[in-house]
């Protein structure tokens, strides 16, 4: 046993939430550093964007653990 | 500081010996019990198992229905019904709780595995307070349908009773297997949210007191720690989000976040309950599906339409908008369960297994050496997890009420063409 398919498609879902998160943070920080008063709505907005992205991962995560387990 | 220090140290250096020692003793205590019941049919001797990060840190994370602080086990009320039987009521005491919260003794059928209450359901078992002596046995039986499931097995007159599996709200219809019986008990988690509300209630009403009284003059005390928390919410997520009407959504807003604020830092208290409320789905289902009503019910003409007949598109893109936004109207709940179910859950059980590494490169204590090498490494990163669990105790409570703002804001937007 060297685990279950399930642990490739929970990896796959954190590479697609990692390189979007990735995006999210590296753009909000070159838009805090084009204009730093703006700091502010920036960060709201990207935890707010990070959170959406995030969703997306964790119903693919979820939806291959219960795939997992009507085996 | 140096004080602080040196009981850092001190606790550090002689933790894995106290770990180890327990485990000992505990695997003396059951070559005993094993050697002296080894002739006997029925329950014969288990091997222990090897330890299992993952099962610990599931057993960690888990509603039970006693309350841990630090080494003692406080009772709480079971509420329990089974069809035949009826209704039961008593406090988890009765069960005689002795160590990993396993019962001694079996109540009316009911018994306790891991602080859990499960049922046997056996009708030659008797009724009344029997004890059960050894701790449940967990094995692998075999089902019908050719599955595995791991069954809790007790001891009683050297024959092995299988029980039931943890009751559920919807009562193992979704997995889990159906119980015979409910558990409507106040457990940890109840308990731990009746606690934070008072506390909420009392922190809030004294604040609004303070406001009153101390008008005009800089705030004092709790309001000083309340005032900019509840600024920021108001100024970052309310007004931006809900525009003009965001005074009727605050206080739905700022129950919200408290209330999983609250419950997120309080999880993080260790040896004290380490209730995971937030962790725990049915809580966070309740919380989002609470949100999914205030967010439909303020809805208005407008909101509808975009999601059923969206305007100012083709008819052919139409058709497959329309199922994409029925379907995110119930994506939305799903998501905001599952974000901060699954990031509190992740981070306790990463804290477990951390601790729980201690073990499994030390075997339980035989090699005294290796146990020290972990602790300190996991030490450290158990360490640096609280200050990230910290933060990500902040931000999920942030999240949480800024898309709910943002929910309610789509629904109650006015047409602007």
């Amino acid at each position: 046993m060297f685990g279950s398919i399930t642990a490739i498609g929970m990896g796959l879902a954190v590479i697609g939430a990692g390189i979007g998160i990735g995006q999210i943070g590296g753009k909000a920080m070159e838009a805090i550093a084009r204009q730093p008063e703006a700091v502010g709505d920036i960060r709201a907005n990207m935890i707010l964007m990070a959170a959406l992205v995030e969703g997306a991962a964790l119903i693919a995560i979820v939806t291959s653990f219960l795939s997992n387990s009507a085996q | 500081m140096r004080q602080y220090i040196l009981t850092l140290i001190c606790a550090f250096v002689l933790s894995p010996f106290a770990f180890s020692q327990d485990h000992n003793e505990e695997q003396q205590e059951h070559e005993t019990t094993t050697t002296e019941e080894h002739q006997e049919a029925g329950c014969g001797d288990h091997e222990k198992e090897a330890f299992n990060p993952g099962a610990t840190a599931f057993h960690h994370i888990s509603d039970q229905n006693i309350y841990n602080i630090g080494p003692w086990s406080i009772p709480l009320p079971c509420i329990l019904y089974n069809a035949a039987q009826g209704w039961s009521l008593f406090s988890s005491g009765k069960f005689h709780i002795g160590e990993h919260g396993n019962g001694h003794t079996a109540v009316d059928h009911y018994i306790l595995v891991e602080g859990v209450v499960r049922r046997v359901t056996d009708a030659s078992f008797p009724m009344g307070e029997v004890e059960i002596g050894q701790h449940p046995v967990f094995e692998k039986v075999k089902q019908e349908d050719g599955k595995l499931k791991e069954i809790a097995f007790v001891c009683y007159s050297d024959q092995l009773y299988p029980s039931d599996a943890k009751s559920t709200a919807d009562g193992g219809l979704f997995g889990g297997g159906v119980t015979s019986f409910y558990d409507f008990s106040l457990t940890k988690n109840v308990v731990t949210m009746m606690l934070m509300f008072a506390f909420l209630a009392w922190m809030f009403i004294s604040v609004a007191k303070a406001y009153k009284t101390r008008d005009g003059m800089a705030p004092k005390g709790m309001q000083s720690f309340i005032e900019p928390i509840f600024l920021f919410i108001q100024n970052e997520v309310a007004k931006p989000f809900l525009g003009n009407k965001w005074e009727k959504y605050l206080p739905f807003l700022m129950a919200q976040f408290f209330f999983i604020l609250g419950l997120n830092l309080f999880g993080q208290i260790p040896f004290f309950g380490g209730s995971n409320v937030t962790g725990n789905i049915a809580v966070t289902m309740v919380l989002a599906v609470i949100t999914f009503f205030v967010v439909n019910l303020s809805s208005n003409k407008n909101y509808w339409e975009h999601i059923l007949w969206m305007p100012g598109v083709p008819a052919w893109v139409k058709t497959i908008l329309t199922p994409v936004e029925v379907l995110g109207l119930f994506i939305k709940p799903v998501t905001l369960t599952l974000r901060l179910f699954a990031n509190i859950t992740a981070g306790h059980m990463v804290i477990v297994i951390f601790v729980g590494l201690i073990f499994l490169f030390g075997k339980s204590g035989e090699s005294v050496g290796a146990s020290y090498g972990t602790a300190a490494g996991s030490t450290l990163l158990t360490m640096f997890m609280m200050a990230i669990e910290l933060l990500v105790a902040f931000i999920q409570a942030f999240v949480f009420a800024i898309l709910t703002a943002s929910y309610i804001g789509a629904a109650t937007e006015e047409a602007h063409h």
